[in-house]
């Protein structure tokens, strides 16, 4: 690992993993316990429409995902808000359309973008210097908000309806914590990808969550694990050049499934299979 | 009464009556001509209602008949399509502060990482205090109120690890810890077993000295023993001033016909 981190390359993937890792520790926590990981994976590939648009008018790839994300996001928020019982459909098409403006629009700009793949699977090894500054303040931002209305997050979380008697401002924070997923997430695409951002973001906060005693402690849990997953996924990816974002999740979820097996065996322990008790 | 919807509760939690509570007999509650409608069907039309302070006052009626959404409007979680709702001659939302809730399900996020404790410090909660740990008075508080409901023994017990009833008691204890002078309650006794259920309206009725209750319950046979007043709410409230279930009630608003396939009752019914 040292030795790879002679190349510039390698220090900037290492950068943009830990940083990612930080966005998803707190962004990541927010949407496994609000129980909205469906609503990010819409956010996540109607973004697909904001790449094509940012190809089709040649516009710098940020401004046209965080600009389509954000939109479809709001949209969708406001559905959820309200009428939940109809808002995963809404979701599903939202989905399914902001992928076909892309693919659409793809078609449309002359030329082949060989660039393409990378914002399928992610491009980890080549963010430039200039990223990890957005990424740093996308990570800063996101910390200072939901640390600096911690005990409002965890009321709405936990407890909407009675937030809203305390008079938390429940609307207000939800569609906040929304933009804050769509803003994450197009940062987070550059890691692992459109198709995986959704594991990254969920897998780590879904461990720390049974060992957590507290919202805050889920966070820090789930940072610190996302990041143990970068820097693994990303030197046995460097050591037997395989791809970057697909290794890195298949090392979460190697680590979840090895989490659930203990914890059956523990279970298992426990409390003896009836039959053998008689 | 400053009608500051930050709150303002105190710390100590011996029981005696905050000042600004009414004396009894005043109305507390007074719902004037309110109807409500989700996506244009009717749940409740025209509703007049009068709850006075010092009231145990149970809402029965059919499911779907508009229960919950009577008690979530005299919450303001809903607005009323049209009439007016006044608690304490306020809009609902100016005096939250004041009114301690216990819902229905307290089953929600057992997976969600949170104490007893902590579920408790929510019901003194002041919005955008933000990341600074709860005050000493607040944490204060929040063990007394969960020591009062028996509780105090499981204050860092992840909130899922706890059985149906003893979470229903942390659930009191976050509704109680603010000191309220109205206490709502839906469906309170769901998950509550026999034994448990007649603790738990023991302690209503002690709570009752000092607070108003307005609870929903399917359960009017238990709740006619302990409640002196019952407003049946089927699209339209009737209230009964005395705790009797009436035959009129089980004609006019279709109450739940399992109480009559209970077996002879504690309580005298009128014939129906």
């Amino acid at each position: 690992m040292l030795e790879a981190l002679q190349y510039e390359f390698m220090r900037n993937a290492l950068a943009a993993g830990l940083l990612a890792s930080v966005i998803c520790g707190v962004i990541g926590s927010l949407v496994v316990v609000n129980r909205i990981v469906f609503l990010s994976g819409g956010i996540a590939h109607a973004a697909y429409g904001g790449i094509g648009l940012a190809f089709f008018f040649g516009w710098p790839y940020l401004v046209g995902t965080l600009g389509f994300s954000l939109a479809a996001a709001m949209l969708m928020a406001l559905v959820t808000l309200r009428a939940r019982h109809r808002a995963d459909t809404i979701i599903g098409v939202l989905w399914a359309v902001g992928m076909a403006i892309g693919v659409i629009l793809l078609d449309l700009t002359p030329g082949y973008n060989v660039d393409l793949m990378s914002y399928l699977f992610g491009s980890i090894l080549t963010v430039p210097t200039a990223d990890l500054w957005q990424m740093a303040i996308v990570a800063g931002v996101d910390l200072t908000i939901v640390v600096g209305r911690y005990q409002d997050f965890l009321a709405m979380s936990y407890d909407e309806e009675f937030a809203r008697i305390r008079g938390v401002p429940v609307r207000p924070l939800y569609l906040l914590m929304i933009a804050m997923i769509a803003v994450s997430v197009v940062v987070i695409i550059r890691v692992v990808g459109l198709i995986l951002v959704i594991a990254l973001l969920t897998i780590p906060p879904f461990i720390a969550e049974k060992y957590a005693r507290s919202l805050l402690q889920m966070i820090g849990f789930a940072g610190l694990l996302s990041g143990g997953f970068t820097v693994v996924g990303l030197y046995l990816s460097y050591r037997f050049n395989l791809t970057c974002g697909a290794t890195i999740i298949l090392v979460a979820a190697a680590f979840f499934f090895a989490c659930l097996a203990w914890e059956w065996l523990k279970t298992k322990r426990e409390r003896p299979l009836p039959a053998e008790t008689g | 009464m400053t009608g500051d919807p930050s709150g303002t509760c105190s710390a100590d939690f011996s029981g005696t009556p905050p000042s600004a509570a009414a004396p009894p007999g005043d109305a507390v509650i007074v719902v004037q001509g309110v109807s409500f409608a989700y996506n244009g069907q009717p749940v409740l039309e025209n509703v007049d209602l009068t709850v006075t302070a010092g009231d145990f006052m149970a809402m029965i009626g059919p499911n779907g008949g508009g229960k919950t959404t009577l008690l979530k409007l005299m919450l303001g979680l809903l607005a009323p399509g049209s009439g007016t709702i006044r608690i304490f001659g306020q809009a609902p939302e100016r005096v939250s502060h004041r009114i301690g809730y216990v819902p229905q399900d307290v089953h929600i996020n057992t997976d969600f990482p949170i104490s007893a404790l902590d579920v408790v410090l929510m019901g003194r909660l002041k919005p955008g205090r933000g990341w600074s740990r709860p005050a000493r008075g607040d944490r204060v508080a929040a063990h007394e109120s969960l020591n009062r409901l028996g509780m105090g023994a499981f204050c860092d017990r992840r909130i899922g690890a706890l059985s149906g009833g003893q979470r229903q008691r942390v659930f009191i204890a976050r509704a109680l810890v603010c000191q309220p002078d109205i206490l709502f309650l839906d469906e309170p006794t769901a998950s509550i077993d026999p034994q448990g259920q007649t603790d738990f309206y023991r302690l209503l009725r002690e709570l009752n000295q000092r607070i108003t209750i307005v609870l929903v319950s399917h359960d009017l046979l238990t709740v006619s023993s302990y409640v002196k007043s019952v407003a049946c709410v089927n699209r339209g409230v009737h209230h009964h001033t005395e705790a009797e279930v009436t035959g009129e009630m089980m004609d006019m608003y279709r109450c739940p016909v399992e109480i009559i396939a209970h077996g002879l009752p504690h309580r005298v019914f009128k014939e129906h």
